[in-house]
């Protein structure tokens, strides 16, 4: 039987502790002991891939995905795009990237936010994009506002879209979020700042690029993905291609 | 190769039900095709059911919560295309998730190693900084020597073991207190 893929090690380091004392909501649901590390098994060196047969056409454009009658979604248009790749420097293809987001005015089309902003009738807040050979992936939509939330002050989110990643395998799986260049509210918000290393803040954080804005239509932002890496070893019997 | 350290995790704050099971969070014009609502039609195996919550430290249920299934078919199989992901989201009023899938067949690691039959659990909500990685075993179908459990003390194993009952399985998730679940870091 040959090798499995290795999974290398998380570092926690560039990560928010389970339990973050200004970020209230994790006092009562960050574990308190520490998780059990074991050698990578089949469970987990393999994870679900998706086909592009599965994205609808509308899927990467949030700006009419949830509109009516031929709308689109009120507020500052723009493009996110980026590369996922691996610890190694891989790029990875055929990645399933999901995205939600409040919309323009920072409220979210949930039945439990009850912000004072509105709701937009053509803005729904969710999209998926599958990554292509490159790794690349882009998606349309409109730049979130700020908004506030419970956390015992005046606290405000900075924008954010918030993504969600597969890779090859499933400990490779990913939730985190996108922040916007120059938001004053990323250095006052717990959330952010849970994370004790401020490069890997920073590395959360989208650049406007220019470059690939589009003349009198949308603004880019570039918002690069890594995933933990993983051996070169390619899977053996016990995984089923279809 | 260039090593690049991982993006950093982030909370999937309390509306994940939106990015990951649109329909369930009431999004009228949803997507063509929801990932993992399938298991137990995309696999081949016995039907089985595993209900439970996820509890906080509070011992409140977690109505904002997610969890997420990778699992074998009923021969140990892992399969592509999606085949053998689920997602079960925790009910807005009760937290309750359902799990609807088959029995998954033993697998056999690296070493020829047999590991008793398990689903691998992801578990993210508000307040869950970085995705907690579980398992659930099953309690009349588990060894005793079962590679994994056997690394964990004794009174904590219970914690990944789904009991049989007259309504399938029942197995709740605790991130806090007496009972906390053991997590992996894989």
């Amino acid at each position: 039987m040959s090798k499995l893929t290795d999974i290398a090690p998380r570092d926690f380091s560039l990560h928010p502790p389970r339990i973050a004392p200004d970020y209230r909501s994790s006092l009562s649901r960050g574990p308190i002991h520490k998780p059990i590390g074991f050698a990578t098994t089949m469970t987990e060196a393999t994870g679900p891939t998706f086909g592009h047969d599965v994205l609808g056409p509308n899927d990467h454009d949030l700006l009419i995905n949830h509109a009516v009658d031929g709308g689109s979604a009120i507020g500052p248009r723009i493009m996110v795009h980026g590369v996922l790749s691996d610890g190694d420097g891989r790029p990875v293809p055929n990645a399933l990237i999901e995205v939600w987001q409040a919309n323009a005015g920072g409220r979210y089309r949930h039945k439990k936010d009850a912000y004072l902003a509105p709701l937009d009738p053509n803005f729904g807040g969710c999209g998926r994009v599958i990554t292509g050979e490159d790794g690349s992936y882009s998606f349309r939509t409109v730049q979130p506002g700020a908004y506030p939330w419970p956390n015992g002050g005046n606290d405000w989110r900075p924008a954010h879209i918030h993504f969600s990643v597969f890779g090859m395998a499933f400990s490779q799986r990913l939730i985190t979020q996108m922040y916007f260049e120059g938001d004053p509210h990323i250095a006052l918000c717990p959330i952010a700042q849970s994370i004790p290393d401020a490069a890997a803040i920073d590395r959360l954080t989208a650049r406007l690029d220019m470059e690939a804005t589009v003349p009198m239509d949308i603004r880019a932002f570039r918002f690069d993905i890594v995933l933990r890496g993983r051996g070169a070893t390619l899977f053996e019997n016990q995984l089923e291609g279809t | 190769m260039a090593k690049l350290p991982e993006s950093a995790s982030q909370t999937s704050g309390p509306y994940v039900h939106i990015g990951c099971v649109p329909e369930f969070a009431g999004l009228e014009r949803g997507y063509q095709s929801q990932l993992g609502t399938s298991l137990r039609a995309d696999l081949m195996g016995d039907p089985i059911t595993v209900r439970g919550r996820i509890i906080d430290g509070m011992g409140d249920p977690v109505l904002d919560g997610l969890v997420e299934i990778w699992q074998p078919d009923g021969a140990g199989t892992f399969h592509t295309n999606g085949r053998g992901f689920g997602r079960a989201p925790s009910h807005a009023e009760t937290g309750e998730f359902v799990i609807e899938t088959v029995m998954p067949g033993a697998v056999i690691d690296q070493n020829g190693t047999l590991q008793s039959p398990h689903l691998a659990l992801w578990i993210v909500a508000r307040g869950i900084n970085v995705g907690l990685h579980t398992r659930a075993y099953f309690s009349d179908n588990v060894a005793d020597d079962d590679p994994i459990l056997s690394m964990i003390e004794p009174t904590r194993r219970t914690t990944l073991i789904a009991q049989k009952g007259s309504n399938g399985y029942q197995l709740d998730i605790h991130l806090q207190g007496e009972n906390e679940t053991v997590f992996f870091d894989v």
